[in-house]
């Protein structure tokens, strides 16, 4: 019998990421065309700076102007991109004049390895500072806490991407800076929240330690928007990079994603998006299975 | 044993010390480069590029803004404008090692100007259909042919980067004084010196000084300011004012003002007769009056002082001072004169009620003028530019936006009042400017495409710069162009208002710059350029 | 600690005060260029200097400041409303509604509603006034910035839906009002009020960052992100301490709203 249980809640664990992966990649694929709609309908689609050109002749200008003739209809466009996708075809950017499989095969890795170390980073402050604030149980600290993050919000990311080329500091600290305050933030007060509960007080006067009150009653209690925060934190990660890079002048997938929406480079921006949605999708598809796993452990 | 050992030892050494001490210069180009194919360079991060790397048969002496041989020894045009005939440098061999011949002049000019390739350097030649022939005359002799009379023929050749016929990657094979061995995408480019390189110095050394150029992919211009304070790189072609003042101040050294550049700002009025804005506003821009009283209420004394510290001149029309051979020195700049505006105003039926100027039929004075986002001088000067005006009761609003919603709205849609933008000029010719002054072109910004030129003065414009562009004397050329930049001034379609100024950042290591307004301002004798030991942290 | 919420709530009724009343007066006039004193240093005339137009940078900062902690607040008020209706409804509710919202929540926060604003700004005519365009571009901000706090509070509304005391709430016949307002809203709390805090100074900043697109507010009124673009530039540095009169607002505005409202609620 309790073979059959556990052969059942396997085979539904299968089904379940089955149908998680399914749904992932419907999201992909509409995000991929909600996105390649917005660009399509953008101002300023089909503009090329070269349509300033004094020398070019109107023979030029017109084969500028209908150099995008395919990117018009976007449905036909999308569909035909989807179909040489599948072939590992990612088209060719417009504003790069390169394959974008090139393209991103180079820049992938290095917008990766700074949202993961920057992202490490903010979490790793982020919690040790909730902690620390919970087992000192200082006022003070939590106080601090909360002003140091509210003025780290307050500075233009700008300015800290100045700051870290100022003192040579590598370019995922100041993402790092970007991220922590708002991870401070929503752990401080879901932790706040939660130590007050009932059954912390009971904890604590049953005498328990505060690092015990913490890891038995405090993190079980609130692991599931902890992970939905982690899965969250990947999405801001992806998007706080496009300045930071941008203006740290990092060469990675941030900084392309700001060159080509400054071009309106739709083969480009298509499959940007596309990325950026499937990773998004991804961290919270598996926030959420951890959450809807660690709960039927429990 | 031991005298082998010492003597790898000395010569690891020396090896090593040779290269620390290689001659590298960087500098930073603001975008990628969009394509290392000569012919294709449209924007400037390529056309750095192709400077660096091209050879060409005549280069423009950015100093002295002559002609002289460079792959070409000598060169004639023909009486009837239509023929140039070069006399090529004998024993000159790509970076590759191909030789160089007349066959790839020919290659090259008949890949330029291949219609189906749309090349701005090929466009440039074209003054009307029909074949372009070329005559190779002899391995070192080259004739080209076009089919109607080319104004400024010869200067055109600067642009043209000669690429090998013979090589298996013909753009990547390079006659200028270096080529390109690396490029990594979203980083940098680097070039390395051509070992095949025709030119020497007085003394027979082989040119270029230089070892190698690393030019980093940096858009940010803060960036670029911070790392030239730290002399982690070496030139900063074309700088802001704010910056320059600053380095001034800390390293006087490092900065020139070298006096005003080919560029220019101007703001124009929509003019197109379909353009979807309210039809007295069309009215109002239609008149010359209008227009001249716009002109008359801008301080451009303030905009030149404020906005660029000074570093700038009020513009008088469309060439700057720095032209020295097509400027109209007879054409003054208009004073701020908010009298006149608002008498001018008044001709045309304008009248001022409590402190608010409305026209005739009672409509309140007011445009909006948009600019390019993102461009500090440009944002600077259209604020300006509205508390100028509010001194005549116009309300304008200031109206930023991203290039390409720009470029849509002034090009295609025209959904716009009034615009503010600069003109970037790299050539002194005026034909370079064709396009701009016929009344039928579509860079006619004010009113392109126009079926027929719309006002007398239009009309005259196309007479007059038709005639300079098939007359082969530069005197006559010279006379019509400046009819033109008198009636541009009359008329005011285009209403001028500064000449920057060239603002050039150069580190003392640096040896042999002499920094000139024309593009490339720094390195345009890159051959000539040279680093003092850095280690040793002193130059001339 | 009550002293220091007093001492807060004072300090932000005092810059709103101020603010308010610098726009009142007419010797605060923001727009006005004084070209013979650009970038001056503190002055009798100009008591935080002048800006590099000339304009007298405390008018702009009275002005800029009131201009956003008006609409900042009202955009993350706009933004926390839609996270609660979408998010933690949906949480609440659970099953198809829970899963859909999954998925809208996961496009929103990636898909590129940059083309969006742009598409914005293209419908707005070009004489918009610079207030008008203050005001879209806060809407848009707060309407385009619900997903991430929707995804937290949909994970705890999920869990609330299966705390004891709701259930046993439901069982004792509560309604569905009062089971929101007096169980799951203060539950709810700490996140909203986190995505709050949060919002107010990332909204004033993006609403400068706009400017680049051409939305943000439109010269010549200030804001406190256009005043504080001012720091992203390389000149900052070294130089007169005055240009960061906006940044130590924002952050006495952030902190000290963030001291004077009690973070948690006990349940």
């Amino acid at each position: 019998m309790e073979m059959e249980r556990s052969e059942r809640g396997a085979g539904d664990g299968w089904k379940s990421v089955l149908r998680r992966v399914l749904l992932a990649a419907m999201t992909v694929l509409a995000g991929g065309l909600i996105s390649a709609t917005l660009v399509r309908y953008a101002p300023g689609f089909g503009s090329d700076e070269r349509q300033l050109d004094a020398r070019l002749s109107s023979a030029s200008l017109a084969a500028i102007r209908d150099a995008n003739a395919s990117e018009r209809r976007i449905l036909p466009y999308y569909a035909g991109y989807i179909a040489r996708a599948l072939h590992g075809d990612l088209g060719i950017s417009r504003s790069l004049n390169r394959p974008i499989q090139q393209i991103l095969a180079e820049r992938l890795s290095i917008t990766s390895l700074l949202a993961v170390k920057a992202l490490l980073v903010a979490w790793l402050a982020a919690l040790s500072l909730v902690f620390a604030a919970g087992v000192l149980r200082l006022p003070a600290l939590s106080l601090s806490s909360s002003i140091g993050s509210g003025v780290l919000l307050c500075i233009p990311a700008g300015a800290l991407a100045l700051l870290s080329v100022l003192l040579n500091a590598p370019g995922y600290l100041a993402l790092a800076v970007v991220l922590f305050p708002k991870l401070n933030r929503y752990l401080s007060n879901l932790t706040a929240a939660t130590v007050s509960m009932p059954h912390v007080l009971a904890a604590r006067a049953k005498g328990l330690s505060e690092t015990q009150i913490l890891v038995w009653h405090v993190i079980p209690v609130i692991k599931g928007e902890v992970l939905a925060l982690a899965g969250v934190s990947v999405g801001l990660a992806i998007s706080a990079a496009i300045p930071v890079e941008a203006l740290c002048g990092i060469p990675g997938i941030g900084q392309l994603a700001w060159q080509s929406a400054l071009a309106r480079d739709l083969p480009l921006l298509i499959n940007l998006s596309m990325l950026v949605i499937a990773g998004v999708t991804l961290a919270n598809s598996g926030a959420d299975l951890l959450s809807a796993d660690r709960g039927q452990a429990a | 044993m031991r005298r082998v050992f010492f003597g790898t030892c000395l010569f690891l050494v020396a090896f090593l010390a040779a290269a620390s001490c290689s001659d590298e210069l960087r500098f930073y180009l603001r975008s990628e480069p969009k394509t290392f194919n000569p012919a294709l360079v449209a924007d400037d991060s390529s056309e750095t590029v192709r400077y660096l790397t091209g050879g060409v048969l005549l280069r423009l002496n950015r100093q002295s803004q002559n002609l002289q041989p460079e792959l070409a020894q000598a060169w004639t045009v023909s009486r009837d404008g239509r023929t140039i005939t070069f006399t090529l440098r004998k024993n000159v061999r790509f970076s590759d090692g191909t030789p160089f011949s007349a066959l790839d002049v020919k290659y090259t000019m008949e890949q330029l100007m291949d219609p189906a390739l749309h090349s701005p350097t090929g466009d440039a030649f074209r003054s009307s259909s029909g074949r372009m022939i070329v005559t190779v005359l002899g391995p070192d002799k080259v004739a080209i042919t076009f089919p109607a009379p080319v104004a400024g023929l010869a200067a055109l050749f600067d642009q043209v980067a000669i690429v090998s016929s013979q090589s298996a990657r013909h753009e990547m094979a390079s006659l200028g004084p270096f080529y390109i061995a690396e490029h990594k995408p979203g980083s940098y480019v680097y070039l390395r010196r051509n070992p095949n390189y025709w030119k020497h110095d007085v003394s027979g050394r082989q040119l270029p000084y230089l070892d190698s150029i690393k030019l980093e992919i940096q858009s940010n211009r803060d960036i670029e300011f911070l790392r030239f304070t730290r002399n982690e790189i070496h030139l900063i072609n074309s700088m802001d004012a704010d910056y320059f003042d600053r380095l001034a101040l800390s390293a006087p050294a490092k900065v020139r003002d070298v006096g005003p550049s080919l560029d220019s700002e101007q703001m124009w009025f929509n003019q197109v007769p379909t353009a979807p804005i309210p039809a007295y506003k069309r009215e109002w821009f239609r008149s010359r009056s209008f227009r001249l009283a716009i002109s008359s209420g801008i301080s451009r004394d303030d905009l030149c002082k404020v906005v660029f510290k000074g570093h700038a001149i009020p513009a008088r029309g469309p060439v700057s001072p720095a032209n020295k051979f097509w400027f109209n020195a007879r054409l003054q700049p208009v004073p701020l004169d908010t009298k006149r505006a608002l008498q001018l105003l008044e001709q045309d039926g304008f009248r001022l009620s409590s402190g608010k100027l409305y026209d005739r039929a009672g409509h309140p004075v007011e445009f909006s003028i948009v600019t390019n986002a993102g461009n500090r001088a440009r944002e600077a000067m259209a604020t300006m530019i509205q508390q100028d005006l509010r001194a005549a009761g116009i309300t304008v609003n200031v109206v930023t936006l991203d290039f390409p919603s720009l470029i849509q709205r002034i090009s295609k849609s025209f959904d716009y009042e009034a615009a503010l933008l600069g003109l970037v000029n790299d050539e002194l010719d005026p034909n370079a400017q064709m396009n701009v002054w016929l009344s039928s072109s579509e860079e006619h910004q004010w009113n392109p495409q126009q079926s027929a030129p719309a006002t007398p003065w239009e009309a005259e414009i196309d007479q007059l710069m038709r005639a300079q562009a098939s007359s082969m004397q530069d005197a006559t050329r010279k006379k019509y162009y400046d009819r033109v930049q008198k009636i541009v001034a009359d008329e005011a379609p285009f209403i001028y208002l500064v000449n920057k100024n060239a603002l050039t950042g150069i580190t003392p290591t640096v040896q042999g710059a002499r920094p000139v307004p024309l593009r490339p301002q720094t390195f345009w004798n890159i051959e000539y350029l040279k680093l003092a030991d850095e280690r040793a942290g002193s130059g001339n | 600690m009550k002293a220091i919420r007093l001492a807060a709530t004072v300090l932000i009724v005092v810059i709103a005060m101020a603010s308010v009343l610098g726009s009142l007066l007419p010797v605060f006039d923001y727009a006005r260029q004084d070209r013979e004193r650009i970038n001056a240093g503190v002055s009798a005339a100009h008591w935080l200097g002048t800006d590099d137009l000339g304009r007298d940078r405390l008018s702009r900062l009275l002005h800029g400041t009131q201009v956003s902690l008006l609409l900042a607040p009202a955009a993350a008020a706009l933004s926390m409303l839609l996270a609660l209706v979408i998010g933690a409804a949906s949480g609440l509710i659970g099953g198809f509604a829970e899963r859909s919202s999954k998925l809208i929540i996961d496009l929103f926060l990636s898909i590129p509603w940059l083309f969006l604003l742009l598409i914005v700004r293209a419908m707005l005519p070009l004489n918009t006034s610079p207030a008008l365009s203050a005001v879209v571009t806060f809407l848009m901000l707060g309407a385009l910035g619900w997903a991430a706090p929707a995804r937290i509070l949909q994970a705890r509304a999920s869990r609330l839906r299966h705390a004891p005391f709701i259930l046993l709430a439901r069982a004792a016949g509560i309604s569905r009002c009062r089971l929101v307002s007096h169980h799951v809203l203060p539950n709810l709390r700490p996140v909203l009020l986190a995505q709050f805090w949060i919002s107010v100074p990332v909204f004033i900043l993006a609403e400068a960052n706009l400017s680049l697109l051409g939305l943000g507010v439109a010269e010549p009124l200030p804001s406190l992100g256009s005043l504080l673009r001012e720091l992203e530039s390389a000149l900052s540095l070294g130089s007169d301490v005055c240009r960061f009169a906006a940044l130590m607002v924002l952050i006495l505005v952030v902190s000290s709203l963030q001291i004077a409202v009690p973070q948690q609620e006990a349940c």
